[in-house]
């Protein structure tokens, strides 16, 4: 190891994995499939997870083949209607949704808190099953035909105008999101009552703060979006009129609710990876992160705020203008935190001491290319211009660069982070910075000239486009292949490291959180004894003093 | 720039040419919508500059091989509130004059020529007083505000034309509408931005830009013979409305002259101006929209009258007062040129009411 890096292994000669662990405790199926154990249980979500992903990935991919030529050459219109659909619907609800929270969520905060597990641990399970009965529907959806509605569900197409199976997808993300509530129920509570004895709110690490304000959100948030979909069944299988005008019904109230869910959705998806950069930066400058109390209430009012910025998905849709005004002032409004946050972290690595292991290249890609999405975001929440780049591929570069350059970046920094945790291994290091490297590049490819066809007009959704946009159209195909690159390179290494990787110790990163002064793997029970609190959070001079031996190594350097 | 390097400046423009970053410009709000983008593209690119150079700077200065020791700092109120403040400010300045816009957008000059637009799955119908039809085409003239009067018959669809800038939703069962006057003569392209089922991406067609004349010799050249107004009354006769809107002394319905654009109290003691949208209503869902003093007699015509044919009733509705035929003689022969003859001025009808109930 070179000097720019704060990895610090045990003597590999002598370095065992922990004999007792979460992994080794029981063996057989059937351990694994009636756990309680949250570490257990975040395991199985992330092979869910990853199998879902790759879904998705599979489906995008058909869309950018097809959209390597002007014509429908590849597949026919309805099929490729399908193909977006499932993406969609996969990516945003089995995927994005799940990502941080149900894997690195679950895994983390029973130790961060320094609990022994989550509150409810048999709800835990019970999500996990949600999610995969849920999973299972989606899967009968693909195989018996698909469904093209787009992941908006938008009514009246999708009550009286489809003939796919409409209900059974409906139904799968309407299961799902039970899974999600579950989810979010669990981190409130045992973010309220089963943190460790001085484990004060303002000693929280930033990621137990983040996953908080989401949880809020899944847990207020969801239950609208399982009353729509409930309405959408209704109508599409009774001819009850609540959405579709032919029946007497309101057609922009559907937009309305699916909104009211879908927009705190977007925070759902995008507070849990901001969690994993707080951690992430903090460790890697070895610094505590800039106004910790900004940074904390910023994941707050982002959550406050997301419940009241749903309308500026209808700006076009007839809604009267003055409403229009208020939606847009109250958009404006909720772009100001993240702002903060992304100032916060920059001004994490001032005066840091900082490496560029694999979790903080992705991480600084998050920061680079989140802030060109909310940038964007800002193009839409503006009434005047959100008229012209709305609907068109602008949005859909706007929201890959948040959930796709954002998200996803941050659910890679943190599985890279937590992995020697998880596994007891560390990941390759050169290979992974290079994935790292190729993801960033080939996202770019891929999305940015998205924004450009997007103002040039183009519209989403379309199987088949005017010439002229084909240039730009091959580009972002040709980004897309490096992309995928860049995903396949960790499935590899990643699994290649559980069997050969070096052994990682208890705290390669030298973080400061609770879960890194436990073993790695950690036991069933997380700690031998339940700790105490008695530093604030990212306190790296109490780290020190922890570990005399390693103080003593630098006074003799 | 020309004078530092022609050819390197051939070669841009040629570049922009063949791979532009932005549509043409051809209606007077686009360059106006455009100010803002270009804003906003300048805003992002500062304030992205800002955090990769910080980043940047910050990864260099403080690398660990060069800055073994981190500094812990707590945090600086001084620097929070700097980057709470600007971007606040920032980002209100852009919702102001994105308010502006909107508005300018989405309110039509009282002068606008009315022509109407329906939606189904897959094309685009429109309507134009003088009754001429087009499907995914739309002609117009350069220099006069155009208002789209746009409703959808059974999805979602959305009306966009990237050269204007502009686009609105159309919605099942409900008018909205947007405005806009072209300045450049042209064809460009007419999307459906809103995700209508299979052949939503074959939903598109021709803006035709014409100068004045052109669109004199187009709408000779493509008149039906009947205005939309005329098509209404032969509607309203055949649907026997005038059975009870006839405007006697006994009517059992209200007259309907002059009804347009007046203030109407319902017998739910709500106050409502008859604008397009209301009379809509009143033909399909009658018994919500009953004048005051009048009994709630009148049957739906739900599923009777196509989203064409309410058009048709409508127009002939707000022409009662004027002398249509008259007017419908101007339209289908020449433009008129000035507010006078013009088919369907909102709200700014003749004083003397010369036309008569049939």
């Amino acid at each position: 190891m070179s000097a720019a890096t704060i990895v610090t292994l045990p003597d590999q000669s002598t370095a065992r994995i922990p004999k007792m662990n979460f992994l080794t405790k029981e063996n057989g199926l059937l351990s694994w499939l009636l756990t309680g154990d949250h570490k257990r249980i975040a395991t199985l979500y992330l092979i869910s997870i990853t199998f879902f992903f790759f879904i998705g990935g599979s489906l995008a991919a058909l869309i950018r083949l097809e959209l390597l030529t002007p014509q429908t050459s590849l597949m026919a219109a309805d099929t490729y209607n399908k193909v977006f659909s499932m993406h969609g619907l996969i990516m945003v609800f089995f995927f994005l949704v799940p990502s941080v929270p149900a894997t690195i969520g679950n895994f983390v905060i029973p130790m961060m808190v320094g609990a022994k597990d989550l509150a409810l641990p048999k709800i835990n399970l019970l999500s996990w099953y949600l999610y995969i009965i849920a999973g299972g529907m989606m899967i009968y959806t693909m195989a018996s035909g698909g469904v093209d509605t787009g992941w908006t569900f938008t009514t009246p197409l999708s009550t009286h105008y489809l003939n796919t199976n409409v209900v059974s997808a409906a139904l799968a993300v309407f299961v799902a999101g039970f899974s999600s509530i579950f989810t979010g129920l669990n981190f409130i509570v045992t973010i309220h009552k089963m943190r460790c004895p001085g484990m004060t709110w303002f000693r929280l690490p930033l990621f137990v703060w983040s996953t908080y304000a989401a949880s809020l959100l899944m847990v207020l948030g969801t239950p609208v979006l399982a009353i729509t979909l409930t309405l959408v069944g209704l109508e599409r299988i009774f001819h009850i009129g609540v959405f579709d005008p032919a029946f007497g019904g309101d057609p922009l109230l559907f937009q309305h609710l699916f909104w009211f869910y879908s927009h705190p959705a977007v925070y759902i998806m995008i507070l849990p990876g901001m969690a994993v950069i707080s951690e992430v930066v903090s460790t890697f400058s070895r610094k505590r992160v800039f106004g910790y109390t900004a940074v904390a209430f910023s994941s707050v009012a982002i959550a406050v705020f997301a419940f009241f910025v749903w309308a500026h998905h209808m700006f076009i849709m007839g809604i009267s203008n003055y409403s229009a005004l208020i939606f847009s002032l109250l958009t404006m409004l909720v772009a100001v935190p993240s702002a903060i946050k992304i100032f916060n972290w920059t001004f994490t690595m001032y005066k840091g001491s900082i490496t560029f292991e694999t979790p903080m290249l992705y991480a600084i890609g998050f920061m680079g290319l989140f802030t060109i999405g909310g940038l964007t975001g800002v193009f839409l929440g503006s009434t005047g211009t959100d008229i012209h780049l709305t609907e068109t591929y602008f949005i859909v570069a706007h929201f890959h660069f948040v959930m796709v350059g954002g998200m996803l970046m941050a659910f890679l920094s943190g599985i890279h982070f937590w992995w020697p945790k998880w596994t007891g291994r560390m990941y390759p290091e050169k290979i992974s910075q290079l994935a790292a490297l190729t993801t960033f590049i080939g996202f770019n490819f891929t999305f940015f000239p998205q924004f450009i066809l997007g103002m040039l007009g183009m519209p989403r959704r379309y199987a088949a486009y005017p010439p002229e946009f084909q240039a730009l159209n091959v580009f972002s195909t040709a980004g897309a292949s490096i992309l995928g690159v860049g995903y396949l390179l960790p499935i590899l290494y990643l699994t290649w490291s559980l069997k050969y990787g070096a052994v990682a110790g208890d705290n390669p990163w030298q973080a400061t959180g609770l879960e890194w002064q436990t073993q790695s793997p950690p036991l069933t029970e997380n700690f031998v004894e339940i700790p105490i609190m008695d530093h604030e959070a990212y306190d790296y001079d109490w780290l020190e003093k922890q570990n005399p031996a390693r103080q003593q190594e630098k006074e003799v350097a | 720039m020309d004078h530092i390097s022609p050819v390197l400046w051939q070669f841009l423009q040629k570049w922009l040419q063949h791979f532009p970053l932005f549509p043409p410009e051809a209606s007077t709000i686009a360059a106006q919508s455009d100010a803002l983008y270009f804003f906003m593209v300048l805003v992002s690119l500062v304030g992205l500059s800002v955090v990769i150079l910080l980043v940047i700077g910050f990864s260099i200065l403080y690398n660990k091989s060069r800055h073994p020791h981190a500094v812990q700092i707590e945090g600086s109120t001084l620097l929070e509130a700097t980057w709470t403040i600007i971007p606040l400010g920032l980002f209100l300045i852009m919702f102001v004059w994105g308010a502006l816009l909107y508005f300018r957008i989405y309110t039509p000059p009282a002068n606008a020529m009315n022509i109407y637009v329906v939606g189904k799955q897959w094309m685009w119908k429109v309507e134009h007083p003088g009754g001429q039809h087009e499907i995914n085409a739309l002609h117009i003239p350069t220099g006069r505000p155009i208002q789209l009067t746009i409703i959808s018959q059974d999805v979602f669809h959305s009306f966009s034309i990237p050269a204007f800038r502009v686009k609105r939703e159309a919605i099942p069962g409900r008018y909205t509408s947007v405005w806009f006057e072209a300045t450049t003569p042209g064809t460009y392209h007419l999307f459906c931005t809103q995700y209508c089922g299979t052949n939503h991406s074959q939903m598109i067609g021709d803006i035709v830009v014409m100068t004045p004349d052109d669109y004199k010799k187009w709408l000779q050249g493509s008149t039906s013979g009947d205005s939309l107004a005329q098509d209404g009354e032969r509607l309203f006769a055949s649907l026997s409305c005038n059975a009870c809107h006839n405007a006697r002394p006994d009517a059992r319905g209200p007259s309907l002259v002059g009804v347009y654009n007046s203030h109407l109290t319902l017998s739910s003691g709500q106050s409502i101006t008859a604008d397009d949208a209301y009379l809509r209503e009143a033909i399909l869902n009658p018994s919500q929209h009953i004048t005051q003093g009048y009994a709630p007699i009148m049957p739906t015509y739900q599923g009777q009258v196509s989203e064409e044919g309410v058009i048709d009733l409508v127009e002939y509705i707000k022409n009662l007062d004027s002398d249509y035929r008259l007017q419908q003689t101007l339209n289908t022969t020449e433009l008129p040129a000035d507010n006078e003859g013009k088919p369907t001025p909102a709200g700014n009808a003749p004083a003397a009411q010369k036309g008569v109930n049939p």
